[in-house]
């Protein structure tokens, strides 16, 4: 019989990616559920920020914090890259690096320089290639990103801002709209947008234990730290569900191959009987 | 639920929300020295060092919860902790700072380091193996 050893072989093979990919697309699916949870839990402490921070500026305008001021000209931008650390999960980093590389080329078109910062294995891999210059890097933070681990790599890029090397931070991530859909997305961390006009509406002002100029500073930096934190958690959401999404299709490629196959064997082991069949009739026919 | 001498309390950390509910009295590390703050206290914002937030609630239990640093945000009867979930310095800051930054030095510095060389040794064998498949079908096919 003819190949039908090397195709159950394949079969078995196969069989065996199959257990893997569909052991992988559970594991992102309850991963998933949990990076979701973290997500809502991200956000009280971001709505408290946003509305403390609207009614202090609202309070203080005398203070320009220079976190909120877009300054006129910009010789320089800094981007922070949040990927995966792990692959195996669709066109996810993909997206986000050309929507990257779009950002890049949109201001080095103007003239402005570009730094990077990256967050994740896999954004190093690919941007380490390129010439941009990379201020700093974190990555291996795992399913369950935390603040502190963050704080440094951001750290790097609010001094840069602060000394003046960049005028402009940009933040590119994942954002997880549901199971199916992930969508890159740029977001402007520095300077600051203006606070919506809603939130003002009962201002007062408050005592100050210390400066008002120094507490709106502390508060603005860990705002920005917060929106890192909460796009790392996103894209570990995301990672997961395109994960899923491509292991479901791995699995399902996987049983139309072994279905394929299936057929090519049993063809084959047919084939073989059929020859048999007649070499024993063709032998008794010459006796 | 909006009794007249209790405050609204929200704990919240970046990484979740910590306690949300009504309480009579509440104690917390500000950095110019403790407060307590009653219904009705003067609206204030004010950074929290690290140490202990008291919480007291109306059926006279005390909650202990403890925050990294932050900030506080005191309204007539509403009371906000922006807690910190890391333990917060300048030096610290820095420290991680510097080694993010190394972090990316070192990684640029050995470009074709052995991690991009599994990289495409892993590429090479998977491109070999789909090789392999297809010739095997194409030979029991054909």
């Amino acid at each position: 019989m003819p190949g039908t050893k090397e195709i159950r072989a394949k079969i078995t093979s196969v069989k065996n990616t199959q257990k893997i990919t569909r052991a992988m697309q559970m594991v992102a699916t309850s991963k998933m559920r949990r990076a979701q949870e973290r997500m809502r839990a991200a956000r009280p402490y971001a709505d408290k920020m946003r509305s403390v921070i609207a009614n202090l500026s609202a309070a203080n305008p005398d203070y320009h914090s220079p976190f909120l001021q877009d300054r006129p000209t910009v010789g320089a931008i800094g981007i922070i890259v949040v990927s995966t650390d792990r692959g195996l999960a669709g066109a996810l980093n993909a997206n986000v690096f050309k929507q990257t590389l779009l950002l890049m080329r949109e201001w080095q078109d103007t003239g402005a320089a570009v730094k990077l910062c990256l967050i994740g294995a896999k954004a190093m891999t690919f941007f380490r290639r390129l010439d941009t210059p990379i201020a700093a890097n974190v990555s291996h933070l795992g399913d369950r990103p935390h603040v502190k681990d963050l704080i440094g790599t951001v750290k790097v890029m609010l001094d840069e801002y602060s000394d003046g090397t960049i005028d402009r931070l940009f933040l590119v991530g994942s954002e997880f709209v549901n199971t199916m859909t992930q969508r890159p997305v740029v977001t402007q961390l520095l300077p600051v947008a203006e606070p919506p006009a809603e939130d003002l509406q009962e201002h007062w002002d408050y005592i100050y234990e210390p400066e008002a100029a120094q507490i709106l500073d502390a508060l603005l930096m860990r705002y920005i730290e917060s929106q890192v934190y909460r796009a790392a958690v996103e894209n570990v959401a995301s990672e997961m569900a395109a994960r899923m999404v491509a292991m479901k299709a791995a699995t399902d490629n996987a049983g139309k191959l072994i279905n394929e196959m299936q057929l090519i064997y049993n063809k084959a082991r047919q084939a073989a009987i059929t020859k048999e069949l007649a070499e024993i009739v063709g032998g008794a026919a010459a006796v | 639920m909006a009794e007249p001498h209790t405050l609204q309390v929200d704990v919240v950390s970046a990484e979740g929300e910590i306690f949300s509910g009504r309480a009579t009295m509440v104690f917390a590390p500000a950095s110019e020295g403790d407060i307590g703050v009653a219904p009705r206290h003067a609206p204030l914002l004010s950074t929290l060092k690290p140490g202990e937030v008291r919480v007291r609630t109306p059926a006279g239990e005390e909650l202990f919860f403890f925050v990294g640093g932050g900030a506080i945000e005191v309204q007539p009867h509403r009371v906000t902790v922006l807690a910190d979930t890391a333990l917060r310095a300048k030096d610290l800051d820095e420290a991680a700072a510097l080694a993010a930054k190394q972090r990316a030095e070192e990684a640029l510095k050995d470009r074709s380091s052995h991690i991009s060389q599994a990289e495409a040794l892993a590429e090479l064998a998977r491109a070999a193996a789909q090789l392999k498949l297809i010739a095997k079908l194409r030979k029991v096919r054909g």
